[in-house]
């Protein structure tokens, strides 16, 4: 990887990190309304894996999606204003939170019922092959949602029709407060992608290069027509699950170690040390991205609410 | 004019539209190899191949949730849920997914989905396969809901569904596959969200659908003998729900019976007599009435069956009552 996306996957990273921090403050202050899920301590999950994608390549998560919408290209601004529930928002206030999506960049949502949008990634597929396009679907999802039917039923039938599917475990250790332990009858989630006869790989959340090198490796096979596959990527949550979270599952010690491996302050050093990049140049990334969160939350305080008149827009295509 | 039958018109549909659009296919269980639980697919694997044909495992929620990803590809999918009692299974997708996407992302997802769905009971087939849960799905906006009581209908609304580029449920009575009825020739369409009326008469306004055009046509003929003339209208669409020919006729009758297959609690005869109170409250003479299934889960002897579904004598009652 050169110098060039080497930095930016770091302004990426650090973006997301700021805007989640604001965006917890904003939350506080009343601004946003609604759920929202923080993806503090997983920026290096969703910004290697879709550095690795092609343009041709679909993206569709779960709920905590406000750092792929950053990472598949949605300007910081659009993210914010749809915090905020402003029509300049991506979703045009009508999402929030949970439901950001970019058609034109080829992120399919946001969506918030767990595991609802594994059978929809397994569709988004099928239409890739039913015209011959090699596209391939990145489907994300937590350890959480594979306790669910949904996951079953996409995972098999993804199998049974060779669609073309990365299916992506984000394994953050809870869903919610219940830990993979108490939840999943295993806790090493890529042993279900056996049952479905996938090939699968587990990888440190942790490392972008390493989310990078391993996600490029397993859209490549898929994109191969050898079918789905399954990418099972270790990672932590620094933030509770959603901003109503009182923490009682877990210690604070456990949070801090977790801590020790941020996965900005490891690429951080990989940067300085192994490519001698200067740390004057990681600052200017850092106070850049500063910079466009805050012109982020300033274009979006003032965009206009959604007029009134709009409530019915969009229920349907065609008028009724 | 071909006189044809309500099974015939659904498959010459699909076929027509599949022949005219090549983004047009079929996905679900059985539809291909075998030919459709109800045969109304039959051939089409043959002709189509087995990429528009498409056999799923028996996993309705991966059946409807492949469906709106194809959709919002570009695709226009007909899933075939086998009977519109699994659409449980895949409810989430129904009304939380395909009801709601074009909404909640601004627009930006276009699903022209068709979801094909047979209910009803009088078949024996036990409580958890014989029900007709039409008014659960008419409930959430963003949903088109269409329920033909004619062949016609059946060919014309299905094609139109088809088109359409909102997600429709599509839903048929397994006791009506044989009934046979006149299909105009040629590219037959009927527009979604259109009611109309079926008989016309003077003396009582019956609002029905579906399997209840059967039964009130039933009852109309024998009120005729007396001399009652009742004007019949056929909602064909559950949702948009078009009132004008209820309440043009019910300004003329002054008097309403609302015949429907499933559950009379919350169901559609509650939705269209509140509508007609409200629209149309000085011109009511009786109180409006409803013939609905009993409340209870169908049983499987036939008589206690039979007897817990609405027959053409309820309909005649409950008119002998307004009148």
């Amino acid at each position: 990887m050169d110098k060039a996306k080497l930095l930016d996957l770091y302004y990426q990273m650090v973006l997301i990190r700021r805007l989640e921090e604001t965006g917890a403050e904003l939350y506080q202050a009343g601004k946003i309304g609604g759920f929202m899920h923080l993806y503090i301590g997983q920026e290096a999950v969703s910004t290697g894996l879709i550095a690795a994608r092609q343009p041709q390549d679909r993206v569709i998560t779960a709920y905590r999606d406000h750092g792929v919408a950053i990472n598949c290209g949605i300007p910081v601004n659009q993210v914010m204003a749809e915090l905020m529930g402003k029509t300049t928002g991506i979703s045009k206030g009508r999402g929030g939170s949970m439901h950001m999506a970019d058609v034109t960049r080829n992120f399919w949502g946001g969506h918030a019922i767990v595991g609802a949008h594994l059978p929809i990634a397994s569709g988004l597929a099928l239409g890739d092959k039913y015209v011959g396009r090699d596209g391939v679907t990145i489907c994300m999802f937590g350890e959480g949602a594979t306790n669910i039917g949904y996951f079953h039923e996409a995972l098999n039938l993804s199998k049974v029709w060779t669609l073309p599917v990365l299916w992506v475990c984000e394994n953050n250790v809870y869903g919610m407060g219940t830990s993979v332990e108490r939840a999943s009858a295993v806790s090493e989630i890529q042993q279900k992608a056996e049952g479905y006869g996938m090939a699968h790989a587990r990888v440190d959340g942790m490392d972008v290069l390493a989310v990078y090198e391993a996600a490029r490796k397993a859209i490549e096979t898929v994109r191969s027509g050898s079918g789905p596959g399954m990418l099972e990527i270790m990672t932590y949550r620094f933030r509770g699950h959603s901003m109503g979270d009182p923490e009682r599952y877990r210690k604070q010690e456990e949070v801090r170690k977790w801590e020790e491996h941020d996965p900005i302050g490891i690429f951080h050093a990989y940067l300085t040390g192994n490519k001698k990049i200067a740390v004057k140049v990681l600052e200017e990334i850092e106070t850049r991205a500063k910079g466009d969160v805050q012109k982020a939350v300033e274009f979006a305080e003032a965009s206009p609410e959604p007029g009134l008149d709009s409530l019915f827009d969009n229920v349907y295509v065609e008028e009724v | 004019m071909a006189r044809i039958t309500m099974r015939e018109a659904i498959s010459q549909a699909m076929w027509e539209e599949m022949e005219r659009d090549p983004n047009v296919f079929i996905l679900g269980e059985e539809v291909g190899v075998w030919g459709g639980s109800y045969a109304v697919t039959k051939g089409f694997y043959d002709h189509f191949g087995a990429e528009r044909v498409r056999d799923t495992p028996i996993a309705e929620a991966a059946i409807i949730g492949a469906a709106i990803g194809s959709a919002m590809t570009g695709l226009r999918p007909i899933a075939e849920l086998m009977t519109i009692n699994f659409a449980f299974s895949a409810m989430d997708h129904i009304v939380n997914q395909a009801a709601k996407l074009h909404y909640m992302f601004g627009g930006q997802f276009v699903l022209p989905l068709v979801i094909r769905a047979v209910g009803g009971g009088g078949r024996q087939l036990g409580a958890t396969h014989s029900q007709t849960p039409d008014a659960v799905f008419a409930h959430f906006p963003g949903l088109k809901v269409v329920s033909p009581g004619t062949p016609a209908d059946a060919k014309g609304l299905l094609k139109a569904a088809i088109r359409a580029n909102d997600p429709v449920l599509f839903i048929e009575n397994a006791t009506m596959y044989q009934v046979r009825g006149e299909v105009p020739d040629g590219d037959y369409v009927v527009p979604i969200g259109k009611s109309t009326i079926q008989r016309v008469g003077k003396d009582v306004t019956i609002v029905t659908y579906s399997k209840g055009l059967e039964i009130s046509m039933k009852a109309a003929e024998e009120l005729a003998r007396d001399g009652i003339e009742s004007e019949i209208v056929d909602l064909r669409s559950l949702r948009p729900l078009d009132m004008s020919p209820v309440i043009e006729s019910f300004k003329k009758t002054n008097r309403a019976v609302i015949v429907e297959e499933g559950w009379k609690s919350f169901g559609v005869g509650a939705e269209v007599s509140s509508r007609i109170y409200e629209q149309a409250f000085d011109y009511v003479d009786a109180p409006v009435m409803r013939v609905a299934q009993e409340e209870i889960p169908l049983p499987y002897n036939r008589a206690l069956e039979q007897s817990a579904l609405p027959q053409p004598a309820d309909v005649i009652a409950a008119v002998r009552e307004v009148l």
